[in-house]
């Protein structure tokens, strides 16, 4: 039978989750959270740029690319703690535009952008299209060549996370008949190419991006041979990552919920000894730390052929349940401020439903795991 | 205890796969309990406890426990090999779960040197079959409460009271008995006492209660003027809630230390989907039909769950927030766990889920809706899972009292 994932804890990951427990609770209390909601950039370059100084980015990157040569694994007690405190930037995006390029990237463009990235610049992918389709294979967008060694683009691409910030694009594309992926320098765009989004997720930066009109060098092109590869590739790395993030907010979410049960008086005593509240949060802390146990698992199995697909399918199908009801649960718990605005919990609830609406949700990835097992 | 040397672990390994391959029984011929809590007949008495003495005598339960008091004084990883050779060969479960897994460790733990030489090794080889009496008919999960009276007389205790659903009571040595040494305690909890009780005594009667599927299997338990010896207390006077509590981690797995082997068939979702395989819906596989196939991926979903966090109990960094977080949840999330399957393999079954062990037309031998209905067994006993999730809500989350 196939293997299906065990969990392991190498060193780094253990290393890692310590500095980035105290760092992400330092630099992103909740009054920070929210007051770069509203700022058009999102997140904090101070924050950022100590990212960088951190070697975070640098984690997954070979070393012959300026990094530090670790696994995507080790990536995820990272963007965990992140999910946790809520820590917005571009760093998921760029560490999955890191993994297209070590995937699917010509050892030219590895070399030019790969130690940038190591070092703090921001990169994005670009792949999801009004179809809404999450098999990230069905690409409507195009390039063509123009016969004088450069392509020409088309096509929207929606939900393109943190372009803003981004130094690079990398858009998947139909190139000859078959799905590509080419790497837009953002400096390159005609104005007005990117608009900006609203999204449930508020914390967060998303844009649609129109390719008309754009052209780049046929250079730009990663090796078309392994597109294929790559976008599955990406969508197994995206859902890792999802699920790490995911874990952590269930985690903040679960303790910003467990302050009021406390606190709350009604009837003379805590809401949290009423079982009706009590019970459904220990159903939620249950849910959260099986969530987890399949996060870690998937992490230390990812590049195992075969059991890393299932293992991280497991992982983002298990994370988006516990999420989704620790997040809501958390709402109702709060009664009447549960409702407003300055409730915590939307902000946790909204994650969760962004998270979900990216690279597949709990009934995908149970559809994909039957496939996969049955 | 020496760490493992991994070549005699190899070797101690093998042997046992060996050893569990020549002697486990695959069909008695007779129906074989799922768990300890179930044993109802003289026979399956016997053959459980035939098989725990010859499990015991080849060394592979109680490994780990010292030599002195009938183990086999090495490390916990020889018995782990020992449990995982017999769970591979199907091996029957051990009989003497409430001595092996429960009364043993606290022993080790807390008991006097007399109690130890005295006890263990008649409970390792099955010789001394033990019981529980915590519940009474009138204070079950409000435990604290228990009145079962134990008068102090010279170097005896007088018992006068009785206990209920005492699991192997029939049978049983002995007793873990709590009971009420002082009714004027100001809190109820420290009028209590702790006190390895003779069952085969005069005074002590007990009588058999039938469970939900039919079958016979705890007893209620009376005591008459019956007598336990002083030198069997554990604790102090007073101090038998704290004992109790001691013991109910050793029972809820919380703590370690156990005999070994396991004392039920473990609920499998592959053997489940095995079954989604084979019952038919027309002339398709029930697995075909898109809601069966989403509420079989949950349930695989959910196994993998248990057995990963199982794993990550292990991994100190992981369990950082919330120390006993996993161990505290693991009787909620795997009783519950079994309850669910269970009742999801009797719907597979289709229209034959209409038919009860017994019948030649039962699918498995009545085996799923025997599994669904004893799995409430461990939903409620050692601890309900309405007490389990206050109990995770309290201890782990730090939330008030209900
Ligand atoms: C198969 C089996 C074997 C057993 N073996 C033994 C044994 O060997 N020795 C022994 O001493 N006992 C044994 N028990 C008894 C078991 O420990 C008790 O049944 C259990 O603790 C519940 O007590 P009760 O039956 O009095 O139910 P009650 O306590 O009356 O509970 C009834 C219902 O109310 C709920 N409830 C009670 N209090 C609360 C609360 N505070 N909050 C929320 N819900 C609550 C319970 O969850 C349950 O659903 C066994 C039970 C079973 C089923």
């Amino acid at each position: 039978m196939q293997e299906i994932g065990r969990i392991g804890f190498s060193e780094a990951q253990g290393d890692l989750l310590e500095s980035a427990t105290a760092f992400c609770a330092d630099v992103s209390p909740v009054s920070k959270v929210r007051a770069l909601m509203t700022d058009e950039l999102g997140h904090d370059p101070a924050v950022w740029k100590q990212i960088g100084e951190l070697g975070w980015l640098a984690i997954a990157i070979p070393e012959a690319y300026g990094g530090l040569g670790l696994a995507l694994g080790d990536v995820a007690p990272v963007v965990e703690q992140m999910g946790r405190r809520l820590l917005a930037g571009p760093f998921v995006s760029t560490t999955l535009a890191a993994q297209a390029l070590i995937a699917g990237g010509t050892e030219e463009q590895k070399q030019t952008v790969l130690p940038r990235l190591a070092e703090g610049a921001a990169a994005t992918l670009a792949l999801v299209e009004d179809n809404a389709d999450w098999e990230l294979a069905n690409i409507s967008a195009a390039a063509w060549p123009d016969g004088s060694g450069r392509l020409v683009l088309s096509g929207t691409k929606i939900l393109v996370s943190d372009a803003g910030a981004a130094d690079w694009i990398i858009a998947s594309v139909i190139h000859v008949d078959r799905p590509a992926l080419v790497l837009i320098d953002k400096a390159a765009l005609p104005d007005g190419a990117l608009r900006r989004e609203t999204i449930v997720d508020e914390r967060r930066r998303a844009f649609a991006l129109t390719l008309d009109g754009v052209t780049v060098p046929e250079t730009a092109l990663l090796d078309p041979d392994r597109a294929a590869a790559t976008l599955a590739h990406i969508h197994l790395a995206a859902n890792l990552l999802a699920a790490a993030e995911m874990c952590g907010g269930t985690q903040g979410v679960i303790d910003y919920t467990l302050d009021y049960a406390k606190t709350r008086i009604q009837f003379g005593k805590p809401i949290g000894a009423y079982q009706a509240v009590k019970h459904p949060i220990v159903a939620a802390y249950v849910r959260y730390e099986q969530a987890r146990s399949h996060l870690y698992a998937a992490a230390h199995c990812f590049n195992e052929q075969g059991t890393g697909e299932i293992a991280t399918r497991m992982a983002k199908a298990e994370a988006d349940a516990a999420y989704s009801f620790a997040a809501d649960r958390s709402i109702q718990f709060h009664g009447g401020f549960g409702f407003t605005y300055d409730c915590d919990a939307q902000l946790y609830r909204r994650t969760a439903i962004w998270h979900a609406s990216q690279y597949g949700d709990r009934n995908f990835h149970k559809k994909k795991l039957a496939g996969l097992l049955f | 205890m020496t760490a493992a040397d991994p070549k005699d672990l190899a070797e101690f390994a093998a042997d046992a796969d060996a050893w569990f391959a020549a002697n486990v029984v695959a069909d008695p011929g007779f129906m074989l309990p799922l768990t300890f809590m179930e044993v109802g007949t003289d026979r399956q008495f016997d053959f459980l406890r035939e098989w725990q003495f010859k499990v015991h005598a080849a060394g592979y339960l109680g490994a780990a426990w010292p030599k002195a008091y009938g183990g086999g004084g090495l490390s916990q990883e020889f018995q782990n090999a020992a449990t995982a050779a017999m769970r591979r060969h199907n091996g029957p479960i051990m009989l003497n779960a409430i001595g092996l897994n429960w009364t043993g460790p606290l022993l080790l733990d807390m008991g006097s040197e007399e109690h130890r030489l005295k006890y263990l090794k008649r409970i390792l080889s099955a010789e001394d079959i033990w019981c529980q009496g915590f519940s009474e008919p009138e204070n079950g999960s409000d435990l604290g409460n228990a009145q079962t009276r134990a008068v102090r007389d010279g170097d005896d205790y007088i018992l006068n009271g009785s206990k209920i659903w005492t699991t192997l009571g029939g049978y049983a040595d002995y007793m873990i008995l709590l009971c009420r040494t002082d009714p004027n305690a100001a809190r109820k909890y420290d009028g209590l006492s702790f006190i390895l009780t003779p069952m085969k005594a005069p005074g002590v009667t007990t009588t058999p209660i039938r469970k939900l599927t039919g079958e016979h299997g705890f007893t209620q338990t009376f005591f008459a003027d019956a007598r336990a010896p002083v030198s069997g207390r554990m604790g102090e006077e007073g101090e038998g809630w704290k004992v109790a509590m001691r013991t109910l981690e050793y029972e809820r797995s919380v703590r370690g230390g156990q005999a070994g082997g396991y004392v039920s068939v473990q609920a499998d979702a592959w053997e489940v989907l095995e079954l989604a395989r084979r019952m038919k819906r027309g002339d398709a596989p029930a697995l075909a039909d898109p809601a069966i196939e989403s509420q079989m991926v949950d349930f695989i979903l959910e196994i993998q769950s248990l057995a990963l966090c199982r794993q990550r109990m292990a991994v100190a960094p992981l369990n950082a927030d919330h120390p006993h977080g996993l161990a505290l949840s693991s009787k909620l999330m795997t009783t519950e766990f079994a309850r669910r399957i269970n009742e999801f393999a009797i719907s597979l079954t289709g229209p034959k889920a209409a038919y009860y062990v017994g019948d030649p037309n039962a699918v498995d031998d009545g085996i799923w809706t025997r599994a669904y209905l004893n799995a409430f067994s461990a939903t409620i006993g050692g601890g309900t899972t309405q007490i389990q999730h206050n109990i995770v809500g309290e201890h782990v989350l730090g939330l008030p009292k209900s």
